[in-house]
């Protein structure tokens, strides 16, 4: 690996990370699609703080796209309040207009700088190490690892000082209110955070990107643990494990590296939602199996118990007859019948369904209850 | 450049022509069919469906090897569809709600889009050129025969929900009790979503994947304000999204450097935002101006009865009391000379001398009226 390549992982799983840490609290909150909304917006933000600076690397950029994001959320609440559109459509009536006017601005005013709507929607992470920050004339590595590496270390912060505040604004607003957290200023900071997360994350990585990162992640971890703690933990590893992965990914393809990062996302949320302990697609197939049949041999040991000592016993008691009896296949009858067998529940005798010991505490278990 | 020049290219110019009849075809569908998205609660439905034909259209081209427009709107129909069904079995078999599964479908199949793209884009025959003015749209590279594809799509869409109208209106409104009737919904659900892409599909050459949603959405927001009656509602929406489709393809052709999309999407943006000021039914306007007629009348209100607790403590009516007293009594002040001028009009009080105040029979009639609602 060459140093380069070695930087655009780095840097890849550091926006990763920080994407991924304010978007669990995002798709917890049911605010998902903000994040596409704000990603979007804060383009505008950029532009007219590059209008005022006339300088692409000024920091009053990310203060410029920050506030955009927010002024975003207040305009979808604002546009929601009105009670003339439901919130869904104010989102989608908000971005694409401000974010129509930030494309005007740099197609008529900004035509020949490096702003291009290109860049910021798909972003180019194969040039960020050539765009190194240099402190007295010394090389000390690429400028979007630091830029990214603080707003990592900001997220961090900002969720370890208020994670009480956040946990409780999160799965109770109303008691976190009566508590006096101010659930509406956790919310801001909270909208300024992912706004200042997106805005220094597209700059590597696009912004359809930073939408990848910040809901893929915590979604899959949603499916793996019922913990917050954990389930920022888990999605840091997993949006981490989608950036080198997707990177590579690119590689092999000689393809774009956000875009083959956010189908590694993909990639990841498909294999936890197949294979997921507990929600995964396969464990509830296998749980939903186990129920069945377990729900069947406590059928069938109480239709043997219901007809054994009786009259019909020698007509009733007969693998044939349970398809008629309990409406089950052929098949699946001697599967439960094998099933039943094997756990010591019922035993055979000259083609007669018998129960034994346990399989009559079953079924007069079962009768009780 | 002024108007008439305006006007005369888009009848005789061919790319003015042909792009402005592009945009009002996507204009009149998509603001149609995103009435029902809309109300639907489905708004952003659009966005996640627009970002996952990408792949789609990559796919289809990457299969065939033509630019045909029919084939690659065929590859976006169908990774839509792909994505939008992802969203519902993710929400159906998982605790993720709704939202997430939108952002997780949009963005992870952009992605996926934009890898097979640029894989695309370094294969070595070069007739891929152009297929990433689906991402942005470049409405100037229409050609005639992509209006005409984009017209037939249209049409049959449109046909379609003309045809299944009553079905479409029962689902929108009461799903349940469409599926206790006997619908089947889920097909109807299916369907109706179906044609959602297709509104989608057409738009995507036109004005992009980005700015496609807002086309969806906003003409059917405009078109909300004016009506609660549906038919009206999507006609007015299809009429919306076709003016804002012309518009803005008029106004981008007028100046240099104005990209149509966003022309678009700034026309339709305004529509919303007047309809949403000064629509007759629900408009901001209107309802400021109803608030603050009822906010008078009350206050009237609430200064007769002021006026007839202070007649009751006086054995004449003709007892007059100072305005003074009355701003005393009152939880506003400033409103009471306005209410009390309405009171004379009304020829509920009168003014016995200057400031000074007393009922009228009528206006003891009508205090004592109220009086008796309130007590009701």
């Amino acid at each position: 690996m060459s140093q380069a390549q070695v930087e655009i992982q780095l840097i890849a799983s550091i926006v990763a990370i920080a994407c991924a840490l304010p978007g669990v609290f995002l798709v917890l909150r049911r605010m998902a699609m903000m994040s596409d909304a704000i990603s979007h917006t804060v383009l505008l933000g950029i532009v007219i703080a590059f209008f005022i600076t006339r300088s692409i690397t000024s920091p009053l950029l990310l203060l410029g796209a920050a506030l955009m994001g927010v002024i975003t959320v207040s305009l979808v609440e604002l546009l929601n309040r009105t009670g003339l559109v439901r919130e869904d459509a104010a989102i989608g009536l908000v971005f694409p207009a401000i974010f129509s006017i930030a494309v005007l601005l740099i197609s008529r005013f900004a035509g020949d700088v490096h702003l291009d709507t290109d860049a910021v929607l798909l972003g180019e992470l194969a040039f960020a190490p050539f765009n190194r920050l240099r402190l007295f004339g010394l090389d000390i590595g690429p400028e979007a690892l630091y830029v990214s590496g603080g707003i990592l270390l900001l997220n961090i912060i900002f969720i370890v000082l208020f994670y009480k505040e956040l946990k409780i604004a999160t799965f109770d607003p109303a008691l976190a209110a009566a508590l006096g957290f101010a659930p509406a200023a956790i919310h801001y900071a909270l909208m300024a955070l992912v706004s200042l997360t997106a805005v220094g994350a597209f700059d590597a990585v696009g912004s359809v990107l930073v939408v990848a990162f910040m809901i893929a992640p915590p979604a899959a971890a949603y499916l793996l643990t019922d913990r917050l703690s954990r389930m920022l933990i888990y999605s840091a590893l997993i949006g981490t494990f989608s950036a080198i992965s997707g990177y590579w990914l690119a590689h092999w393809l000689d393809a774009s590296i956000a875009g083959s990062m956010a189908t590694m996302t993909g990639v990841s949320f498909l294999t936890v939602y197949l294979f997921a302990p507990e929600r995964g697609l396969i464990a509830q197939a296998r749980q939903r199996r186990r129920q069945r049949i377990e729900f069947a041999l406590t059928m069938l040991t109480m239709h043997i118990a219901h007809h054994t000592a009786t009259n019909e016993a020698e007509q009733e008691n007969q693998v044939v007859r349970l398809n008629e009896h309990l409406k089950w296949s052929q098949q699946f009858a001697m599967e439960i019948v094998g099933i039943a067998e094997r756990n010591g529940l019922i035993r055979q005798q000259e083609g007669l369904l018998l129960l034994t010991e346990s399989g009559l505490i079953r079924a007069q278990q079962e009768f009780n209850t | 450049m002024d108007i008439s020049q305006l006007l005369y290219d888009l009848f005789f110019d061919y790319t003015l022509r042909t792009v402005g009849l592009g945009a009002a075809i996507l204009g009149i569908v998509s603001g149609m069919l995103g009435s029902f998205a809309v109300l639907r609660k489905q708004s952003l439905l659009g966005d996640a469906i627009s970002h996952a034909a990408l792949p789609g259209i990559v796919l289809a081209f990457l299969l065939t090897r033509t630019r045909e427009p029919a084939v690659l709107m065929l590859g976006a129909l169908i990774a839509g569809w792909i994505g939008t069904l992802f969203m519902l079995t993710i929400t159906r078999t998982t605790r993720i709600k709704y939202d997430s599964a939108l952002g997780l479908v949009l963005s992870v199949f952009f992605g996926l889009g934009l890898m097979l793209l640029t894989f695309t884009q370094k294969l070595p025959d070069a007739t891929q050129a152009g297929l990433d003015k689906f991402l942005f749209g470049q409405a100037a590279t229409l050609l005639q025969r992509d209006v005409i594809t984009m017209g037939l799509i249209g049409a049959m869409a449109l046909g379609l929900l003309v045809a299944f109208w009553k079905e479409f209106k029962l689902l929108t409104f009461d799903p349940e009790y469409a599926a206790s009737l006997g619908f089947p919904v889920r097909v109807l659900d299916v369907l109706l979503t179906t044609l959602l892409v297709i509104a989608i599909v057409i738009g995507l050459q036109t004005v992009g994947v980005v700015l496609m949603s807002a086309m969806i959405v906003a003409p059917a927001a405009a078109a909300r304000q004016w009506t609660d009656r549906l038919s009206l509602m999507v006609v007015l929406g299809g009429l919306f999204g076709a003016l804002a489709g012309v518009g803005g393809t008029l106004i981008s052709s007028s100046a240099e450097r104005l990209p149509t999309g966003p022309v678009i999407v700034l026309c339709v943006s305004t529509i919303v935002l007047i309809s949403m000021l000064f629509a007759t039914n629900r408009g901001l306007l209107w309802n400021w101006i109803r608030s603050q007629q009822n906010r008078r009348k009350l206050r009237a209100r609430a200064v007769l009865a002021d006026l007839n607790t202070l007649a009751m403590q006086h054995p004449d009516q003709e007892h007059g009391h100072s305005v003074s007293v009355l701003r005393a009594m009152s939880t506003n002040p400033d409103g009471v000379s306005y209410a009390l001028s309405q009171l004379k009009e009304r020829g509920h009080a009168r003014e016995v001398a200057h400031e000074v105040w007393a009922l009228t029979d009528e206006g003891l009639a009508e205090a004592s009226k109220n009086l008796e609602n309130k007590r009701e």
